[in-house]
């Protein structure tokens, strides 16, 4: 000890070349710069967005002033739309088709990760490989083969059509993610309550569903995104202006020909974002929590 | 009554066997260790009692009823686990009572028979906290309480302390030694840790290779092991184990070890190893603490040599010495005023009266 003391000390100090705390300034000073970039990138579509919703017809075609800032704003886009009854139908629609598609795909997302997590029957994992491989296929090949089927089932033009037809987006890739998420709990913790005296639908009710939360809203929130943002197959499929949902609808409805009503298709995009940010940023929290911390060792 | 019972237990994972023929009969409330190196088996045994694990072939008794096919829940067991497995977003309260809560026993009695474990455990002022807020020791504790309050008929731990530091493993042992004291169920506990093992059990059971190689109290195994394997695995320092040969002169049987040295075989065991004179690949198990520095008086079978040591290592209370025999070296516990030097010769003295002669064919101890 004491001799290694007298050497560190021995050698001389020239400055903090290489040390681990310069290290950490430098790469932390590199991703600040990195993310800066991407926030830039990203966020000011929105903020024009947001920007432009709240300019009357006539402030955005005067091309006067500085463009990126809204002079004399104004919520008359919102209130246009909020009155509309088509808009509303739209709206409605979405709601009803993602919250119908949310559901649906994480039933059986759950209920398909648990069994081929944690049953271990034989086969199990090819079919976990295989439910991956079949969310590669890109959904624009697929539609054209599904046109015949839907077609066939008398469900052209019918809203029903993409409750049936967004879960086969969605599930695949929700299993994936909880098939990863059940397989990081402890095998002990399911042996734990088979001896407590649970059955299978007991443990994963009361054991899987609340220890994997932040899986299952992760899940979710894709799901979700599938159910709402989808804007191909609702086109291909539905074309009447009651069934239609909202990206299909602003942009049919507000945009007529070579007429384009900026002010109130950017107010609709805002209005149809709301709901996702909305839900992103309650569900982080759970997302965040780390809710199996302690279930083990660790 | 809570006998458990294996006859000719087989597992076999794959056509890879794990359990190859298990006999064992454990006593009601009897504190039985299942020991051995990993891979020997011990955990696979110890999961078919719980019945995480089906049975290849043979037959498992609990209470005198056959268990083969009796799902977990209904064997009436409780288990603890190595990495504890409590239900992270439940409480300690939650964690303990959910066995209970699902068998729909009524609120009043699960919440005294709780209460009651978490006041056996010292765990009571634990009960609203959540798994993680708790240290490594405390989830220990809540795992053998959510064993307790099921009043089961057998508790298996399943190497329940390896996760714990050296310190506080040596305080839950005894915890774990107290609990039984006081609820007297039925426990078969698993671990590769022999001084655990010794410490806790009534009686221990040594596999190897997916047999059990005995069964017996911890002075049995320490004192007449079976087989070398025994007789290496339960001591530290192991025993030493050295190549010698049984000859005769002048009418006295005596262990060789090489040209110069050979001691006299103690005169009660003459008789037993006489057919072994002359025979190939016996060793001589001696354990460390039978090799100690001379002293005035010489006690019978006892004898003094003198020995070139190579490495000192002093643990305070005594010092160990290791030095070269046949090719093999050889550990003695001496005392730490003995003036034991590396590099320098000293003069040792064997205590032939625990010696053991083993065969080295078999593995036997004769």
């Amino acid at each position: 000890m004491t001799s290694a003391a007298t050497t560190a000390d021995a050698i001389p100090r020239k400055g903090k070349v290489g040390s681990l705390a310069r290290q950490n300034r430098w790469a932390l000073r590199g991703s600040y710069a990195a993310l800066s970039v991407f926030v830039v990138v990203f966020l000011v579509p929105p903020f024009y967005m947001i920007m432009t919703s709240l300019k009357s017809s006539a402030e955005i075609s005067a091309q006067k002033g500085n463009p990126w800032i809204a002079h004399d704003p104004t919520l008359e886009n919102f209130v246009y739309l909020a009155t509309n009854a088509q808009f509303q139908r739209y709206f409605f629609n979405s709601v009803w088709v993602t919250a119908l598609v949310v559901i649906l795909s994480m039933t059986i997302a759950i209920l398909a990760a648990f069994s081929l997590s944690r049953m271990g029957f034989k086969g199990s994992q090819v079919i976990s490989t295989g439910v991956f491989l079949t969310y590669l296929v890109p959904p624009s090949l697929l539609f054209i083969p599904l046109f015949q089927i839907v077609g066939n089932l008398g469900l052209i033009n019918n809203t029903w059509v993409l409750v049936l037809l967004f879960p086969t987006l969605a599930v695949p890739f929700c299993t994936w993610i909880m098939i990863g998420y059940f397989s990081s709990i402890p095998r002990e913790l399911d042996e734990a309550a088979l001896i407590d005296g649970a059955s299978y639908p007991q443990i994963l009710l009361k054991i899987f569903i609340p220890v994997a939360l932040p899986g299952i809203v992760a899940a979710t929130i894709f799901a979700f995104t599938v159910g709402w943002g989808a804007f191909l197959y609702p086109l291909a499929y539905l074309y009447s202006a009651d069934q239609a949902v909202l990206t299909v609808g602003i942009v049919r409805e507000l945009i007529r020909g070579d007429v384009f009503a900026w002010g109130t298709i950017m107010a609709a995009c805002v209005m149809a974002a709301a709901p996702p940010i909305i839900i992103y940023t309650f569900l982080m929290d759970y997302y965040v929590a780390g809710l199996t911390a302690g279930a083990t060792k660790g | 009554m809570a006998q458990v019972t294996l006859r000719r237990v087989f597992k076999k994972y794959d056509e890879v066997p794990a359990v190859r023929g298990v006999d064992l009969d454990i006593a009601d409330k009897e504190f039985i260790v299942l020991v051995g190196p990993s891979g020997c088996g011990k955990s696979t045994t110890l999961r078919m009692i719980a019945g995480l694990e089906e049975i290849t072939d043979g037959d498992i008794a609990i209470g005198g009823n056959i268990v083969n096919d009796v799902p977990p829940k209904d064997r009436d067991i409780a288990m603890v686990f190595q990495n504890y497995a409590l239900y992270p977003h439940m409480n300690v309260y939650e964690n303990m009572s959910f066995g209970l809560k699902l068998k729909k026993t009524p609120k009043q009695e699960i919440d005294q028979r709780v209460r009651q474990a978490a006041q056996i455990l010292d765990i009571t002022e634990l009960l609203e906290r959540k798994p993680k807020q708790l240290s490594g020791g405390q989830r220990q504790r809540v795992a053998m309480g959510r064993a307790i309050v099921r009043n089961p008929k057998v508790f298996l731990f399943d190497e329940p302390l390896s996760n714990l530091d050296a310190k506080l493993r040596v305080q839950m042992r005894t915890e774990i030694k107290k609990v039984h004291q006081k609820v007297r169920t039925t426990t078969v506990y698993v671990t590769h840790d022999q001084v655990e093992a010794m410490t806790l059990a009534d009686r221990v059971v040594v596999m190897n290779a997916g047999l059990i190689e005995q069964v017996g109290t911890p002075n049995d195994l320490y004192h007449s092991p079976a087989t070398k394997f025994v007789a290496g695995f339960i001591g530290s320092p192991a025993m030493n184990f050295i190549p010698c040969q049984l000859d005769q002169a002048a009418g006295a049987l005596r262990v060789r070890l090489g040209d110069k040295l050979a001691f006299p075989v103690p005169e009660d065991r003459t008789a037993r190893y006489q057919p072994y004179v002359g025979k190939p690949n016996l060793v001589l198990g001696l354990r460390p603490e039978h090799i100690m520095e001379t002293r005035p008086h010489v006690e019978p079978n006892q004898h003094d040599f003198d020995q070139l040591i190579d490495v000192v290592e002093p643990m305070g209370m005594e010092t160990l010495v290791y030095f070269t025999l046949q090719g093999i070296e050889v550990c003695g516990r001496v005392n730490p005023n003995a003036g034991a030097v590396a590099l320098q010769p000293m003069k040792l003295r064997a205590d032939l009266s625990n010696m053991h002669l083993i065969d080295d064919n078999t593995g036997k101890v004769l």
